[in-house]
């Protein structure tokens, strides 16, 4: 099973504490790989907020590609980052891990943001075309003030790799996901967390629904409704399409994804006509679980929730400040320790767990209620 | 030439039992010769008679063996054509001595004669095909365990459910978010189409006419107990012919699917009937097809057209009633089919889905992708070359029409890349539960892609112990005899069959079948929506297959 360990703060933090957290709940994963998108950054991109940042994997190969991609679409290069490597056994070190933020063309500058978010996802997906076939270049995201490392091992072994123990990255928010995919081939583009322009989420258990939700999403027609390496993909790409592409308020996700389906449920909720065609028109994309799904919005809102079918929930807990997200309350208390445990949130089928940004405060929203 | 000497041509143009599709096996020393098997045969296949025997005896104190030319009474079978038995063992069913059966004759060549007066053979019942179809070769190959827990079937919550109906995009939705909630924008001006939702195997069209007054209200009877009762909102189409009028101003005519079709029969009560309906119909199905008999239309023989039914349909007695292969009013699918749509979607103030119904054919495609476009259309039934018939040619039950498992594969997988799957409901038929396996060949036409799967046979096998198989067992439907009493109007062999006990054998049909679809699901971890299009979920044991219908393959 996946482990999942995010915290939101409102003070910069390292990734190695998410990658801690994982390292306690080790029983339940198998070390096979981590993943960990990083949004509101600190140290040295603290100052490049408003630059779209690309993060990847290359080749010698890829990085030549990808400079004279960019250089051809109008993109220039403002800071480079590079993780400094430490050899750790068994995890064998690719050529170039990146994260590298670039100035945007003039056109896209001068245009609106959501055009602008088009033109970087755009991009993101014609690197990931020109560097798949040969596993030259991998590219995980493009967009201002996020950055995605993934690497295959033991979670804390490549912490250790990228030198994360350092502390020079830091971010308000972190997702971590310890375990590659193991129904799937261990491929990085499988590994989790899952961003598309702003919407990120990482995802345990197994979608069952899995298929009817691909065909459903690759034929929408939306660029970026793609690869699906994993089943988890589809996670992020329904919380895009729910909130940024329909337009609907965030907890809708929660009645796309897990919908009730008892109509003395509906009779409780006062948008229950809207519910009602909701329920018929998204109908493929109802999940089916059991999964428990993480996940962070463009404006720094985070949140947590499974389905019927996740018998162990995950757990949220914190101080005002700083909450972990985690999929096992030991991950919880690595994160944050010192805290009230009695005010932890397990959420049921039912809820929905959100945290505003800068972790301010704590919602849990029943579904049967609203 | 004159013929050669010593020659009788008095039998050469008889048949002999070996030309027979089956043969009677009696046996004189266990009948009892109560003439029981030769009145009841509904083909007259066997006839007593006499002869003329060398008996063998012994009696006396001290028995002696002895004989003695005797005459002695006979069950015989007719070397008729015409007369052939059709092997539905009525003769055994009523034989008090176990002295009679009929037994397949493999090698038969009735085919070569069922032409007489220069008319192709008529019959009823299904295609004669006894090898095991690519329904019952599907596979559930994908069983949650270790990654994920398989589901309890008993215990678990499920929702085995379907929509039929046609659903609008999300992107359509008049929806609008105020104070952070949903409503409705009845301001919009936006038409919601009307959606049902069903329990996902239905009754498929079999009319009043085709079916005899007791199996048909059997059948309703069925079906209102599902609903009311047992809260499975199962629907039965009407068929061709219209329906009880009773029913249709009754609170029951919402479980009902009604059809027209292109002899409108039945269509002068429905139209009376209109202004006094307290319900709206479920659904209204526009048949262009039979998976039976592609390119036929409907066909109710004149020896079933009693007075009942003349009555129901508005017309004369005892005159075959043939429907046109086609609707007199269709042009083109562009013109007439919408404008039909459309005009019984007015009919009832668009509360109601219209689709239309087609036979399995290679156009299917050409078909669905006209409905995609209007949207008025509420789904697509496909019947395929499985599908049975009360009455058509033979030749058509045997040779024409498309397969349904490929035919609504492609037509799913047509909707995939138009991203129409979720709009347009594909309802299945043809062949579903050809060997008894009811919830298996459905759950496989859902994970295909079908939204509803529709059964004729199957029930009347299940409900009312049809004899018939694909050996061309009985097969009587068209000539009024049946002997089971299913498709017949004659009081005599109707009144054999109860209507409250294929009332109650429909209602336990259903509640098995709901039970066997969670059994397959449970263990695939599915349990809140219809898996329609889990297609990860099937395997074949053939790879031509595999690929065709874009599924694994497993050996």
């Amino acid at each position: 099973m996946c482990r999942l360990a995010a915290i939101t703060s409102n003070d910069y933090f390292s990734p190695m504490e998410n990658i801690l957290a994982l390292e306690t709940m080790k029983e339940g994963h198998d070390g096979s790989g981590l993943g960990l998108t990083l949004k509101d950054l600190g140290g040295e991109f603290e100052g490049l907020k408003r630059y779209p940042i690309l993060s990847g994997v290359g080749s010698k190969k890829g990085m030549e590609m990808l400079d004279s991609y960019m250089k051809r679409k109008g993109f220039k290069l403002i800071h480079n980052w590079s993780p400094s490597l430490n050899p750790v056994r068994g995890i064998a070190a690719r050529e170039y891990y990146f994260a590298r933020a670039y100035a945007v063309p003039g056109s896209c500058a001068e245009g609106s943001f959501s055009d602008c978010e088009d033109l970087l996802l755009k991009t993101r997906l014609e690197l990931r075309h020109l560097g798949e076939p040969d596993q030259s270049l991998f590219v995980f995201s493009f967009y201002p003030d996020v950055l995605t490392l993934k690497e295959v091992g033991d979670p804390l072994e490549v912490g250790e790799f990228f030198g994360l123990d350092r502390g020079a990255l830091k971010s308000r928010i972190c997702f971590a996901q310890g375990r590659q995919n193991t129904n799937y081939a261990i491929y990085l583009y499988a590994c989790h967390p899952f961003f598309i322009q702003g919407y990120c989420t990482m995802t345990n258990g197994e979608n069952t629904a899995f298929v009817p939700i691909r065909e459903y999403l690759e034929s929408r027609g939306i660029p970026g409704y793609m690869g699906y390496n994993s089943d988890s993909e589809v996670f992020a790409h329904i919380l895009h399409y729910t909130v940024r592409h329909l337009g609907m308020p965030l907890r809708y996700y929660k009645d796309v994804i897990t919908p009730l389906m008892k109509e003395s449920e509906l009779e409780k909720r006062s948008d229950k006509d809207a519910l009602r065609l909701m329920r018929q028109s998204l109908r493929p994309l109802c999940i089916d679980g059991p999964n428990c799904v993480i996940g962070f919005t463009p404006d720094g809102t985070t949140f947590m929730l499974q389905d019927a079918k996740k018998l162990r929930p995950g757990v949220v807990g914190g101080v005002h400040g700083k909450y972990a997200i985690m999929s096992e309350e030991c991950g919880v208390d690595s994160a944050v320790p010192k805290r009230d445990r009695s005010t932890d949130v397990f959420p049921m089928k039912y809820d929905m767990v959100t945290i505003s940004p800068h972790a301010q405060e704590v919602t849990v929203w029943n579904q049967l209620q609203g | 030439m004159e013929p050669a000497a010593g020659i009788t041509l008095d039998n050469n143009h008889k048949l002999s039992l070996k030309e027979l599709p089956y043969l009677i096996r009696w046996r004189d020393d266990r009948c009892k010769r109560c003439g029981r098997c030769t009145a009841v045969c509904p083909v007259k296949a066997i006839e007593p008679g006499v002869r003329v025997q060398r008996v063998t005896f012994s009696e006396g104190p001290v028995p002696k063996p002895g004989s003695q030319r005797r005459v002695v009474h006979v069950v015989e079978q007719v070397l008729d054509a015409a007369r052939n038995c059709v092997g539905c063992a009525t003769c055994s069913l009523v034989c008090p001595n176990e002295a009679i059966e009929p037994e397949l004759n493999p090698n038969n060549k009735i085919l070569h004669y069922k032409n007489t007066g220069g008319d192709g053979y008529k019959r009823g019942g299904r295609r004669n095909d006894p090898s095991i179809s690519v329904l019952d070769r599907l596979k559930f190959t994908r069983i949650s365990m270790l990654t994920d827990p398989a589901l309890d079937a008993g215990r678990h919550e499920f929702r085995v459910r379907s929509l039929l109906g046609r659903i609008l995009p999300p992107e359509e939705l008049p929806l609008k978010a105020v104070d952070g909630r949903l409503i409705v924008d009845s301001r919009a001006g936006r038409f919601i189409p009307p959606v049902r939702e069903i329990f996902p195997i239905m009754i498929g069209s079999m009319s009043v006419g085709a079916l005899s007054p007791p199996m048909w209200e059997g059948l309703a009877m069925g079906i209102a107990y599902l609903n009311e009762v047992e809260g499975l909102p199962v629907v039965m189409a009407s068929g061709e012919g219209g329906m009880p009028p009773r029913l249709l101003r009754s609170r029951y005519l919402k479980y009902f699917i009604i059809q027209i079709a292109s002899g409108y029969f039945g269509w002068d009560e429905i139209v009376r009937a209109l202004p006094h309906m307290v319900e709206d119909p479920a659904a209204i199905e526009i048949k262009y097809g039979q998976g039976a008999k592609p390119g036929d239309g409907g066909l109710l023989m004149a020896q079933k057209v009693l007075k009942l039914i003349s009555g129901i349909r508005g017309v004369p007695q005892f005159v075959d009633l043939a429907s046109p292969p086609t609707h007199q009013t269709k042009y083109s699918i562009e013109e007439a089919v919408a404008k039909m749509i459309q005009s019984m979607s007015m009919a009832w103030g668009f509360r109601v889905p219209v689709y239309p119904k087609i036979s399995g054919t290679k156009t299917a495609r050409a078909v669905l992708n006209n409905l995609a476009r209007n949207p008025f259309a509420a789904a697509l039934s496909i019947d395929g070359e499985d599908g049975g018939t009360g009455a058509a040619y033979n030749v058509s039950l045997d040779k024409m029409g498309h397969p349904i498992a490929s035919n609504l594969r492609e037509c799913y997988l047509d909707l995939v890349r138009q991203g129409k799957q979720n709009e347009l409901p594909l309802i299945a038929a043809g062949g579903v539960g050809k060997r008894g396996n009811l919830a298996a060949n459905a759950a496989a036409l859902i994970m295909l892609g079908a939204s509803v799967v529709s059964i004729g046979k199957y029930i009347m096998q299940s409900a009312a112990n049809c004899f018939g198989d694909e050996h061309n067992r009985c097969n009587l439907c068209n000539t009024g005899k049946c002997p089971r009493g299913i498709t017949t109007q004659d009081p005599k062999l109707y009144r054999r069959l109860d209507a409250d006990i294929v009332a109650m054998r429909t209602v336990e049909v259903f509640k098995s079948a709901n039970t066997e679809l969670k059994k397959i699901f449970a263990p695939m971890g599915r349990s809140t929506e219809l898996p329609i299009g889990m297609s990860d979920g099937l395997s074949i044991d053939d790879k031509a297959m595999a690929e065709r219908l874009g599924i694994s393959y497993a050996c």
